[in-house]
């Protein structure tokens, strides 16, 4: 039997605030445990939550960049339930009536097609702490720096048919919320975390099958090869006649498998009621308005504007624009050098292959836009050849300073000075008799010959073109 | 609506409480007749009614994004049971 796979992934991006979401402890990461965790987020009788304004902006600057229906008025509601690192008893999140819904996100898939997924809600609440399970003498040790962190849980629609198509939307609303600048949008630090719900159908069939949740989801690649596992474990259950139980499961990415983890409480078990130690929040349009001001250009945008002024394919205006800082950076090393096609290249081959290998983050690059824009210059105005941009950029790379510096030490300046040239073209032609005749009888292919043989006596320092013009000169072709 | 012997157990277990067996049918009994009469309510018509999330016909206040708690871990530990490299113990809970 053919089946189709049916996918739905609720993303928890942490906002990028400087406090809480009910409290005024402070949100930065890595801190000694408990040290910002005030009564508010331990949950001390008589302390009372008052929501952060900017955590409000933010969702409704997200609601606005996926065309959705931002809620006038919004409510949070409890959700109860026990956990060590929940001291409440309960999260307070929203239920009935999210700041967010009914929004769209278009993906693109490899293919080069386009698809909408529907974004179907997106809501506030209060991360919950860290359950540390190392040895404790058989105890469990709870950290609540992160009780409190305020969230934004993204819904989407099951539009999704593909481990591929479910990557392709957690790329974009990473790069959307980026963006947006309501996240740093750090998987590392589980500032972006995503939860998939994977059912398999007959093709063809309308209903949708029994589906699981996938759990502790935290890269890009993790989430393709989770998918991908559950619904050949669940195509198998059902090809062997048996039945799929709605569960949770925990992907394990060493062994890469799910296992069930437990199986699904319904919703109704978490006891939601509107939280009475909160009013509802309100949005004016004047509000919105001032919010749709602030909206940064968004990557669909910003690409249209790179293949449009900039003349750079759709693939590579698509690499440049997937984070915000890539386009930053892209776009000082096109004004610095004044050619965008050429700074296209560098960043995303050189400088991508460089950041990758190292292991970096671009806002991390130890060769700054500037210092790129400085070296492309070089190679624009002809005092350096391509191939030895590739040794200048490894050097500023080490840390041996700007592109200028490292021409004048270590004497990588272009010889322009066509005697110099020719005095070295001269000796070549001389010791190599055999291939003038050839080349002068039409073996065009010892062109590169020649070249090549210039390019080594000077280390790489002549113009290839000009050698290339020299020598057609003196042998009359 | 009315609830069984079996409801009052998961509600219970939901809500981490002890309950005796022996007390069961009563719980059952008093929280059904608590649901009796929001059955009775029910029968009034909202249709009109804007759902009310808070009793106060007030919106909510916003602070501003500015961290103004200070540090104050070893105060709040003194509360705790045992403690441990700044970490709150409890009893192992693995899923």
């Amino acid at each position: 039997m053919e089946w189709e796979t049916v996918i739905g992934l609720e993303i928890h991006t942490q906002l990028a605030t400087k406090s809480k979401i009910f409290s005024g402890a402070a949100t930065a990461y890595g801190a000694e445990p408990n040290t910002q965790a005030c009564a508010v987020d331990l949950g001390l009788p008589g302390v009372l939550p008052v929501l952060n304004r900017e955590v409000v902006t933010m969702a409704a600057k997200f609601g606005l960049a996926i065309g959705a229906k931002v809620a006038p008025l919004s409510v949070f509601a409890r959700k109860n339930y026990f956990y060590p690192d929940l001291p409440k008893g309960y999260q307070i999140s929203q239920y009935e009536l999210p700041i967010v819904e009914h929004g769209t996100l278009e993906i693109e898939l490899e293919d080069g097609t386009t698809k909408i997924i529907g974004v179907t809600r997106a809501h506030l609440e209060e991360d919950a702490g860290k359950s540390l399970h190392e040895d404790f003498h058989g105890m469990t040790g709870i950290d609540l720096n992160r009780a409190g962190t305020p969230l934004l849980e993204i819904v989407s629609e099951p539009d999704m048919r593909s481990a591929k198509e479910a990557v392709a939307y957690m790329k974009k609303m990473h790069s959307l919320v980026t963006y947006l600048g309501i996240s740093d949008g750090n998987m590392q630090e589980g500032s972006f975390r995503c939860d998939a719900n994977v059912s398999v159908r007959p093709k063809g069939q309308k209903e949708f099958g029994t589906r699981t949740e996938l759990k502790n989801i935290n890269s890009f690649r993790f989430v393709e090869r989770a998918i991908n596992f559950e619904v050949e474990r669940q195509i198998d259950v059902l090809e062997s006649g048996g039945k799929i139980i709605q569960e949770t499961r925990l992907y394990d990415a060493d062994k890469d498998e799910t296992r069930s983890m437990r199986s699904k409480e319904e919703a109704m078990d978490y006891r939601y009621f509107p939280d009475p130690d909160l009013l509802p929040v309100a949005i004016s349009e004047k509000q919105l308005a001032e919010v749709r001001n602030t909206l940064p250009e968004l990557p669909d945008a910003k690409r249209q504007r790179f293949m449009a002024d900039y003349g750079l394919s759709r693939d590579d205006a698509g690499q440049l624009t997937a984070d915000r800082m890539t386009a930053d950076y892209f776009e000082t090393v096109a004004g610095k050098c004044g050619d965008a096609k050429l700074a296209a290249n560098w960043v995303n081959t050189s400088l991508a292959g460089a950041l990758n290998k190292d292991g970096k983050a671009i806002s991390a690059s130890p060769v700054s836009a500037d210092m790129l824009g400085g070296m492309l210059l070089r190679i624009k105005d002809n005092t350096i050849s391509g191939k030895l941009a590739k040794e200048i950029f490894e050097a500023m790379w080490q840390g041996e300073g700007d592109a200028d510096t490292i021409i004048d030490k270590k004497g990588l300046r272009q010889i322009t000075d066509t005697g110099a040239i020719e005095t070295v073209l001269d000796e070549i032609i001389a010791a190599n008799p055999q291939q003038v005749e050839q080349l002068k009888a039409g073996k065009d292919k010892l062109m590169g010959f020649f070249v090549g043989q210039v390019m080594k006596q000077t280390g790489g320092k002549a113009n290839p073109g000009q050698v290339n013009e020299l020598l057609k000169k003196k042998l009359g072709l | 609506m009315s609830l069984d012997s079996a409801d009052v157990k998961k509600i219970a277990h939901l809500a981490r409480l002890a309950v005796d067996e022996q007390d069961i049918p009563g719980y059952a009994h008093n929280l059904s007749n608590i649901l009796a009469l929001v059955e009775q309510m029910s029968a009034v018509s909202t249709d009109n009614v804007t759902p009310m999330a808070h009793p106060l016909d007030e919106i909510q206040r916003l602070r501003d994004d500015v961290v103004t708690e200070n540090d104050q871990r070893d105060h709040f530990q003194q509360a705790a049971q045992q403690v441990e490299d700044g970490l709150y113990l409890v009893p192992q809970v693995i899923e």
